[in-house]
């Protein structure tokens, strides 16, 4: 993301919006600008401030002249008063980070859409996960931290040390050099993103093992992590898993609840 | 796709929170469209605090094309006819409850319907069996939420904003933004109706709720 300095006249509306912290007004040119390294080119700014189109100079007289007189204007606080972010040409391996924190364009560079699969959301249909497993999301960088795939690695090869297999149908699975280890590709380890999610699937049995992996490599990674846990649930909308989890010491209230109404039903469902 | 699972706080915290969404997948996305539209058009009926598509947001959205004029009169929103109408290829498509006797007629109805599409309710996950059982519903399956639980965990804000700031599940709501609209609405230059429409036009796909969000600033503003 690039903000023309052109148009900008330093309001500094965007540098709150930025969920990274990457925008920030220079000192010398009196311009907003991003900090190419930590933009994980979200959009969150091009897109969710609304935007005005007032002449830059104009503006720039008005604020100078308030600011002269001690006046405090009173901004919409989500609106860019010129119109100022441009989008910048991504080439490889910069169009990884749209593609994992910009929730609205697909996963071009990795050939996949969104930042996961459909995990337990479809399952009345898909049967994903079938009774007797557990479905892992184990997101990283998430909410307004982001993650290196630097660290992400460090996770995943912890994960398939423990016995994971990776969800296929999923973006970093798909930038795995070798899946099996859960080594993911070197050129990208450097890269930033806004959140990244691996998915993976186990025996139910073998849930406490992966908390524990998760656990014990967790420490030494620079970001936060969030863990969803899912299961196919018995005739009567019980499952195992909630005793498994507190048995490991988490607690956990809010989750997402399929109602089985998707057609045609996955075939464990008669 | 919208991303709701780990939104932030307290089983009483998220008491008035409930997003309720529907999706087709591979083997049923033939001819969704119409089914997504009814999916909408039903909750349309059980007042849902926010209405929204995968792609194009909820009924609070930003504009490209302002004038001064917005700095005393800000866009009202969408109406739930305008969102509808923009639902026009496969896309999830989700509503938003703070009530959970809403829930429950809206589940009634759509068991009555029969879409055939695959319906979530994200929230609290007992609530949501139970409302699902009142409804004549048994849960197929379901996603515990462990939350923001390993890693750098020192690095997260205070509960309050995290409570705002992950109501967007993609992350779009900064926290800077949260903390600056807070402050606003502690000084007086904006109603937590403002400040929480704001804070909605940041959410791509409109799961973000907007009684909640109101809330939760007014206990701010309270110092609660
Ligand atoms: S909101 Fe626009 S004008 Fe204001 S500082 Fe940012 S880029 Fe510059
Ligand atoms: S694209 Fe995202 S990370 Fe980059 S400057 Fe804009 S808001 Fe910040």
């Amino acid at each position: 993301m690039r903000i023309d300095p052109r148009k900008c006249v330093a309001c500094g509306n965007c540098v709150a919006v930025c969920p990274m912290g990457a925008i920030a007004i220079d000192p010398v040119s009196h311009r907003a600008v991003v900090d190419a390294d930590e933009c994980v080119e979200c959009y969150s700014c091009y897109r969710g401030m609304s935007r005005e189109h007032l002449p830059p100079a104009v503006v720039r007289a008005i604020r100078g002249i308030a600011r002269l007189a001690r006046f405090r204007f009173d901004p919409e606080p989500d609106v860019c008063p010129t119109g100022a972010f441009t989008e910048t040409e991504l080439s490889w391996p910069r169009t990884l980070r749209r593609a994992f924190s910009d929730p609205v364009v697909p996963h071009e560079s990795t050939g996949l859409a969104g930042r996961g699969t459909e995990e337990v959301k479809t399952n009345d249909v898909t049967g994903r996960v079938r009774r007797g497993e557990a479905g892992f999301t184990v997101e990283f960088g998430r909410p307004g931290i982001g993650a290196r795939f630097r660290d992400i690695d460090r996770v995943t090869r912890a994960l398939a040390a423990a016995g994971a297999r990776f969800e296929q149908a999923n973006p970093v699975t798909s930038l795995m050099s070798d899946p099996a280890a859960g080594r993911i590709r070197e050129d990208i380890l450097g890269e930033k993103v806004l959140s990244a999610i691996v998915e993976l699937k186990t025996p139910m049995a073998s849930v406490p093992e992966i908390l524990r992996a998760l656990r014990a490599v967790a420490g030494g990674v620079e970001t936060v992590i969030c863990l969803g846990v899912s299961a196919r649930c018995d005739a009567g909308g019980d499952t195992e898993l909630a005793e498994v989890l507190r048995a490991e010491g988490f607690a956990f209230w809010r989750g997402k609840t399929n109602l089985g109404l998707g057609r045609p039903l996955w075939g464990d469902a008669a | 796709m919208t991303n709701t699972l780990h939104r932030y706080g307290s089983p009483e915290s998220l008491r008035d929170d409930y997003v309720v969404f529907a999706m087709s997948t591979r083997a049923n996305a033939e001819g969704c469209v119409p089914r997504l539209r009814a999916f909408l058009e039903i909750a349309q009926k059980h007042g849902p605090v926010n209405l929204g598509t995968g792609k194009q947001g909820g009924f609070h959205r930003p504009s490209p094309h302002l004038t001064p004029l917005v700095h005393w009169r800000r866009d009202g929103g969408l109406t739930a006819a305008e969102v509808i109408a923009g639902v026009d290829a496969p896309t999830v498509v989700c509503a938003v409850f703070e009530e959970l006797d809403r829930v429950r007629a809206f589940l009634a109805e759509l068991r009555e319907r029969d879409l055939g599409l695959s319906v979530n309710v994200s929230g609290l996950t007992d609530e949501a069996r139970r409302a699902a059982a009142a409804a004549g519903l048994v849960r197929h399956s379901v996603e515990f939420s462990l939350g923001f639980c390993l890693g750098q965990t020192d690095r997260m804000p205070d509960r309050r904003t995290l409570e705002l700031a992950t109501m967007c599940g993609h992350g779009m709501i900064s926290f800077g933004l949260v903390d600056k609209l807070v402050l606003l609405v502690k000084e007086g230059r904006r109603t937590p109706a403002e400040a929480s429409r704001c804070l909605a036009r940041f959410c791509s796909c409109g799961v973000f709720n907007l009684a909640r969000a109101e809330r939760l600033l007014e206990a701010a503003r309270a110092g609660r």
